[in-house]
């Protein structure tokens, strides 16, 4: 589900703060930079508003975000639904026991890690990320909440790339962007 | 500069934070003592109180961004910019920010890293805090304010949750303002 039909202004706004940036990081890639909507705290702040707005109230105790903007988006909204925050990382980044998850990239694996004991079985959790493409990462990161016992109630990220048809990746999970981005 | 000398003595907020933080040893390598913030996230109260501190003392300093530095600083940095509506600008390891950048090197123990910056995202003169969950050494730091001056920003103050001693007693970084909420735990008996 995409928020756009239904909040259009806030909405049209968030998305004409996102900056396109041709061919990075390599030839034939349009980046989608969410850097230029941190540098408007009405959008960024309207961002984060929407999201609070879905999920507050509905029983989420752990917010999961994904290295590195993963972490610009996530926390604020733990905040204010009164959620966890966990740092879903890039191996060997945090200390003490994790687990790892392995992810198949274009070219190649990569792996994300999350603490052991950060969640608990049970626990309803949402994922965040700035963007999903291909949906390999946040695939990845579902499965890390599932091996604990968690419920993935929702993956949510500011940006979809619908071509490249990732919520078909996410085995059923629900997901809700705020913009499409053709 | 501790908070607990500079109006928040006995604070109980500030005990709960530095509880709230786990210390792991030998992380990443024997004799560490490696303070994990994650554990300060779990906790919601007490990560509240957190951005609360750092978001009364900046509310009304006028400042216009908060640059966060790569990855721990996004973890703190944005919810304070959107508490007193500032700017988020995030200082990132190289190669990460799309476009054109600047870059500032700074010394490692063994060799050197880089922290880049967006061209353009701060113009010259606006007031800066620039905030990181952990001062060691300062060297991060001091990158990070050599990028922001670099551009003509007012560097206001360097904001960190835990100093080590390496910078206790040290007010200043650079001649920048050190503002830190707690000091590292020690771990009782050892591993």
């Amino acid at each position: 589900m995409s928020a756009y039909r239904d909040k259009d202004p806030l909405i049209h706004g968030i998305q004409s703060k996102i900056r396109v940036v041709p061919n990075f990081p390599k030839p034939g890639i349009m980046f989608q930079d969410i850097t230029t909507l941190l540098l408007d705290p009405k959008a960024f702040k309207d961002t984060v508003d929407l999201f609070v707005e879905r999920y507050k109230g509905k029983n989420i105790s752990v917010v999961a975000g994904i290295e590195a903007r993963g972490f610009i988006f996530g926390p604020p909204i733990a905040l204010e639904i009164g959620a966890k925050f966990v740092p879903l990382r890039k191996p060997k980044k945090l200390p003490g026991k994790v687990i790892s998850e392995e992810y198949v990239l274009e070219y190649g694996k990569d792996c994300l890690e999350m603490h052991v004991g950060a969640v608990e079985p049970g626990e309803r959790a949402l994922v965040v990320d700035d963007l999903i493409a291909t949906g390999g990462t946040l695939c990845a990161a579902m499965q890390l909440l599932e091996r604990v016992g968690a419920e993935v109630v929702e993956c949510a990220c500011v940006i979809e790339l619908p071509d490249l048809k990732g919520r078909e990746r996410l085995n059923g999970k629900p997901l809700y962007v705020l913009v499409e981005s053709r | 500069m501790f908070a607990a000398e500079n109006g928040l003595k006995g604070d109980p907020r500030l005990q709960a934070i530095s509880d709230a933080i786990r210390v792991v040893p030998h992380f990443p390598k024997q004799g560490i003592m490696f303070q994990d913030i994650t554990t300060l996230l779990l906790d919601h109260k007490a990560f509240k109180h957190t951005i609360d501190i750092f978001v009364d003392r900046y509310r009304d300093m006028d400042i216009s961004v908060i640059a966060g530095v790569e990855a721990r600083g996004f973890m703190f940095g944005p919810s304070i910019a959107l508490a007193i509506g500032a700017k988020f600008v995030p200082l990132r390891k190289p190669k990460k920010l799309p476009g054109e950048v600047i870059s500032e090197a700074y010394e490692l123990e063994y060799g050197t890293d880089c922290l880049e910056m967006h061209v353009g995202a701060v113009p010259p003169g606006e007031r800066v805090i620039v905030i990181d969950d952990l001062v060691a050494t300062g060297g991060t730091l001091s990158a990070a304010i050599r990028l922001l001056e670099r551009v003509g920003a007012q560097v206001v103050e360097c904001a960190c949750v835990i100093g080590l001693p390496e910078v206790k007693g040290q007010r200043r970084l650079n001649g920048k303002p050190l503002y830190i909420l707690v000091e590292p735990r020690e771990i009782d008996g050892c591993c």
